[in-house]
């Protein structure tokens, strides 16, 4: 199942490691706040995108199932 | 539309179905049933609260149906819709908490957090009895065994609701205790992860879904929430049955509903309206021109005078414009005022109220609030605009709840609707003659922990 990034925007303090780690589905706004792409991590990216998931030190980044 | 002869004949029959509890009588045929199209409805007729003695008078006692999901039916015949703001067809969300595994608690939302809005305290002042009937029957309904009342913080509406539940305990009216639990006075509180945290005992802060509230709410239990005219119409169709219901409204959105109405001669109050009844009409636009007209709250949207004019107040006319008709605001700005103006005073508020939270919202909102209120002021630059734009993007879905597009779609709206005063404010000119405040807003931003409990 294709899965797709989400924010607990709660918990999330903006330290923008996770765009660092997969800009290709993360950018930052003007505050240092992730902006998620919205679509399916692609295939080449899972790894990369479980390793922001469990990097994120607010344990905001999480990944669902795509919807 | 249903004749109202029809409709009533229908009600009737629809009292009788169902297992009737001992003690829960049928009314013997003297009593006047309501007209199925006389309105109001839900407001007590004769204008003064109806106490317990007027209220079994009026509606006799509170029907039971003998077992959980037997109400459903009746409520998706009737096509009632929840009256808090989204018009989220009720008879789903009774079978979604039904549907949970553990037991569920139900929460009635009087909270009315929306200043411009006093339609939840009214009816609660009118007819209590109503809604504490709908609480008892949305209770048997999804098969609960605790239900709140959730409610202003308002001391004298307290010992209103207080005292009523004390005469329905002396008439053995209630199967369930309600406890009441106070929100407190912000614009965030009966969204209804706030709600479900506060009724916990916590603060009355959104929090992050999933989990929803119908699955995991108050102490973690399967919550309905569901606002309290909502539960009174449910109290309603208990007893007349979804064809008396759909007597009024229209096909796709039928019923009756309560409006706060400011017209504008600075008169108004609240009234209960048909779905699809003109907005020219309740806001008597032809007496009292308005410069814009203002539908479902500081969440909602401004329309011109000439969509206004031409609108009803049902979603079917509203949602094509980005607007909807809410908890049923509408108001009408005089002539004489600065849209802008009023608009960066509802933003600035709105801002303020942003429980603070989340990343975008807590540094998005007082930004947009600032660069509009800069236009208010005739103060703004070019690149005043292009902010505005560009952070009301940016704060856009990105919160834990739906304040920060709420405030977004308010202020899209104003920059739509009051675009010739922009272009007048940008030159340092506006053509309002009265500096006079019109919409309403609550003294005091919340500055400490407190004020969120
Ligand atoms: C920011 C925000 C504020 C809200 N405030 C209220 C409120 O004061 N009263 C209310 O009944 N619903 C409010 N709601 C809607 C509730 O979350 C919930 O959907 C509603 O109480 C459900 O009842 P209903 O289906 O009967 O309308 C609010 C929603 C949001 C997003
Ligand atoms: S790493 Fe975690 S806390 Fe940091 S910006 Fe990304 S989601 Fe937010
Ligand atoms: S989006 Fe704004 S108002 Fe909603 S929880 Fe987050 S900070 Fe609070």
């Amino acid at each position: 199942m294709a899965e797709k990034l989400r924010v607990n925007p709660i918990l999330c303090t903006g330290h923008g490691l996770c765009a660092e780690l997969l800009p290709e589905q993360i950018a930052t706004d003007e505050w240092g706040y992730p902006i998620l792409s919205g679509t399916p991590v692609p295939k080449g990216l899972r790894k990369l995108a479980r390793r922001a998931v469990n990097d994120c030190p607010a344990l905001a980044l999480m990944l669902v199932g795509d919807r | 539309m249903t004749s109202g002869a029809q409709a009533s004949a229908t009600g009737r029959q629809a009292s009788l179905e169902g297992t009737v509890q001992p003690g829960a009588t049928v009314q013997p045929e003297a009593t006047v049933q309501p007209g199925a199209t006389v309105l109001p409805r839900l407001l007590s007729a004769s204008g003064r609260p109806a106490d317990l003695a007027e209220h079994l008078r009026v509606h006799g006692r509170l029907l039971y149906r003998g077992g959980a999901r037997m109400l459903i039916h009746s409520i998706e015949s009737a096509g009632l819709t929840g009256r808090g703001g989204a018009a989220f067809p009720t008879h789903r969300k009774l079978t979604a908490v039904a549907d949970q595994l553990g037991v569920p608690v139900v929460v009635g939302n009087g909270a009315e957090g929306e200043p411009a809005s006093d339609k939840d305290k009214t009816l609660l002042w009118s007819s209590p009895h109503l809604v504490l009937d709908g609480l008892q029957l949305a209770a048997e309904a999804v098969g609960a065994r605790r239900v709140h009342l959730y409610l202003h913080r308002e001391p004298a509406l307290v010992r209103h609701l207080e005292s009523a539940l004390a005469g329905r305990a002396a008439a053995g009216l209630d199967r369930l205790q309600v406890g009441l639990v106070t929100a407190p006075a912000r614009f965030l509180a009966g969204e209804e992860s706030a709600l479900a945290s506060r009724v916990g005992g916590g603060a009355a802060l959104p929090r992050f879904t999933p989990p929803r509230v119908f699955e995991h709410g108050v102490d973690g239990a399967p919550t309905l929430v569901q606002n309290v005219e909502t539960l009174a119409q449910l109290g309603l169709i208990s007893r007349y049955g979804p064809a008396w219901f759909r007597a009024v409204g229209t096909e796709a959105e039928p019923g009756s509903m309560l409006t706060t109405i400011r017209l504008a001669d600075g008169s108004g109050g609240v009234a209960e309206a048909a779905i699809g009844t003109p907005i020219s009409q309740l806001l008597k636009l032809d007496r009292y021109p308005a410069r814009a007209v203002l539908v479902g709250g500081y969440h909602g949207a401004w329309l011109s005078p000439e969509q206004a004019g031409r609108l009803t107040l049902s979603n079917a006319d509203l949602r094509p414009l980005g607007a909807a008709a809410g908890a049923g605001v509408l108001a009408a700005l005089p002539v004489d005022r600065c849209g802008l103006v009023e608009s960066a005073r509802v933003v600035r508020y709105l801002a303020l109220e942003s429980a603070g939270q989340c990343g975008p919202c807590l540094n998005g909102l007082p930004r947009i609030a600032a660069s509009l209120n800069q236009l208010a002021q005739r103060r703004s630059t070019p690149a005043d605009r292009d902010d505005v734009q560009r952070w009301s993007a940016l704060v856009e879905r990105r919160g834990a709840c739906h304040h920060p597009d709420g405030t977004v779609r308010f202020l899209r709206s104003a920059l739509a609707v009051f675009t010739d005063e922009v272009t007048l404010h940008e030159a340092g000119r506006c053509s309002a003659r009265s500096p006079e405040p019109f919409l309403p807003i609550p003294a005091g931003s919340p500055a400490r922990e407190e004020d969120w409990s």
